[in-house]
């Protein structure tokens, strides 16, 4: 598999403060990476260090297959981003925005380019929007503008800084829809993000970031593996604890972790010896357990360390 | 990238707000002289405004003149202070980044933009100042074929006059080529638009301020407002040119040092708002 985003040793410092450090990220085709990190981990100064913004301290970035920021122009047309919220000119329609960003620089022709507007806005679920300025848009209008600029040159790489924020619910599971269906046609998706829970939705691969380093980088399948427990629910805890002595490794009123590798024997162990199973599930690694882990608090928090 | 620009910068209400108000105090002037007929003593007042009493086809360079101090400067100022500034502000800088559009290309769009926008309102200007001087002033003793007088009192026919009056525009937008560009320079610096509008016009404040002190006689030849006004002497008979001379050199000076150094902050600048 072909790497699209690869970054050896890369690192920012703005005066004394370092924001990254060292980072070595791998990004293959057709993931969908998932970025995650607290508040000010550096999340962002890495987004615009692969896109060239920020300027790297040291390292090198390469984003599909060339180095970064030398050769932008070749790389970047190829790429879709929201970097920190979307941004148009406020006094002109949505329309008249994607107009004027597909005219700069290269890449937008412009034979196509009421096509691509009209088929990008669809896209995204703003095709029968009206011509009423910018500054009159939701937050969700805004966000959903914002990712038809990114998608508008139909891009091989989406670099995605919190897509969904400011949607609602609805517009959160659209917008997922969406970046699935863009990512199965061949787009590669990275999503920088600190809700996990959309993480766990929608990546295959996932980096974490802690105070600038990055901390985790693996795929989402090895991150949620089997523990090799299965979890019991049961009235019966007492005769579950007396039939499976020494595999019981955690119990409480109505629940208990036996280690055993195979759930479907343990269940016909359970229902053949009379217990009654409430139900039964074999343990699996959380995402929020395995970042909660591997990171500090968040570094937004001033306040005395909490004992975890 | 220009293109763009100048479509931004044509679809931009402000672009024509501005426009009307600096175009408002020539023609309030021209009207004012119209209704009392009292201009300034020959000698005194703005340039040209005592000579358009009896010839208002000099009227543009009056109207010229009572903008070029202070109105134009403040309009150029705001207008390229906004360039890279507003856009960080706005988030849209960012997006025209990693569009991509070359940071080189940006600053140029830019400066074509500012500049697009002096030659538009030095011409609204012009042309209106032309049209009411005809209209309201001078126009029983001078016909527009008559011959109009120079500053030093000898007679100027009409086609001088006109190459003339071009070489005083052309004069004047470079001085706002001077102003645009220490404007631009400090938009790259600051972090807000108004931050480098009000520094752009601190400089020329200040240069306003030292050409009144004798004690800053050394440095005067080097301020930048210096030889703003040295376009009357393109109608005297013959050119005086030294001040003219002067002026190109010390406005090209400017421009290229803010604009290389305006350049060099960008090309290396990290981009974080």
């Amino acid at each position: 598999m072909t790497s699209v985003i690869t970054t050896e040793g890369l690192t920012k410092r703005f005066g004394r403060i370092t924001a990254v450090e060292g980072l070595d990220l791998d990004v293959r085709e057709g993931d969908v990476y998932g970025f995650l990190g607290a508040n000010g981990s550096g999340k962002t100064t890495t987004v615009r260090m692969l896109l060239g913004l920020v300027l790297a301290t040291s390292g090198r970035v390469e984003v599909l297959g060339r180095e970064m920021p030398r050769a932008a122009r070749h790389v970047l047309p190829q790429v879709g981003a929201i970097v920190e919220g979307p941004a148009a000119y406020p006094h002109l329609s949505g329309r008249r925005n994607l107009v004027l960003f597909d005219a700069m620089g290269h890449g937008g022709t412009r034979a196509t380019r009421r096509d691509r507007i009209e088929e990008t806005l669809e896209k995204v679920g703003l095709a029968r929007v009206d011509d009423r300025p910018v500054h009159a848009y939701s937050l969700g209008m805004r966000q959903r503008l914002g990712l038809a600029g990114a998608l508008l040159r139909k891009p091989r790489l989406l670099v995605l800084d919190e897509p969904t924020n400011g949607l609602d619910p609805q517009g959160i599971h659209e917008i997922r829809r969406l970046l699935l269906d863009v990512n199965a046609a061949g787009t590669t998706v990275f999503l920088s993000s600190h809700l996990l829970g959309e993480v766990e939705q929608l990546c295959t691969r996932v980096g974490v970031l802690d105070s600038g380093r990055l901390v985790l980088q693996e795929e989402m399948t090895e991150l949620q593996r089997p523990t090799g427990r299965v979890e019991v629910g049961t009235p019966d805890v007492a005769r579950v604890r007396e039939l499976l002595d020494g595999v019981v490794d955690q119990y409480d009123a109505e629940r208990l972790f036996v280690r055993d590798a195979d759930a479907a024997a343990l269940n016909a162990r359970l229902v053949s010896a009379g217990v009654r199973v409430t139900w039964l599930t074999p343990e699996r690694r959380r995402l929020e357990d395995v970042v909660l882990a591997k990171t500090s608090a968040g570094s937004d928090r001033f306040g005395l360390e909490t004992g975890r | 990238m220009i293109r763009v620009e100048l479509v931004k910068l044509v679809r931009n209400r402000r672009t024509w707000v501005t426009i009307a108000l600096i175009d408002a105090l020539p023609s309030l002037v021209a009207v004012l002289l119209a209704v009392t007929d009292l201009g300034p003593r020959p000698g005194t007042g703005p340039a040209f405004l005592s000579a358009v009493l009896t010839d208002g086809t000099l009227f543009p360079l009056a109207a010229m003149g009572i903008v070029l101090p202070l109105f134009l400067p403040i309009a150029v100022a705001i207008t390229a202070g906004e360039a890279i500034a507003g856009e960080s502000q706005q988030g849209t800088l960012r997006y025209m980044l990693v569009r991509p559009v070359g940071r080189t290309r940006l600053l140029v769009a830019k400066l074509v933009a500012v500049m697009a926008f002096v030659v538009l309102a030095v011409v609204v200007v012009a042309v209106t100042a032309y049209v009411l001087g005809l209209l309201l002033l001078g126009n029983e003793t001078v016909t527009v074929t008559g011959a109009a007088t120079s500053v030093s009192g000898t007679p100027m026919s009409t086609p001088e006059l006109a190459g003339r009056t071009f070489l005083a525009l052309a004069y004047a937008m470079l001085c706002m080529l001077g102003v645009a560009a220490i404007a631009l320079f400090l938009s790259t610096m600051a972090d807000s638009p108004l931050g480098a509008a009000l520094g752009t016009m601190a400089i020329l404040i200040a240069s306003t301020l030292l050409l009144t002190l004798d004690a800053s006689e050394v440095i005067q030849p080097y301020l930048p407002t210096r030889y703003w006004l040295a376009f009357v002497d393109l109608f005297r008979d013959p050119i005086l040119w030294r001040d003219v001379l002067r002026g190109v050199l010390l406005q090209v000076v400017y421009v290229a040092v803010f604009l290389g150094a305006g350049w060099a902050n960008f090309m290396t600048k990290d981009i974080t708002d």
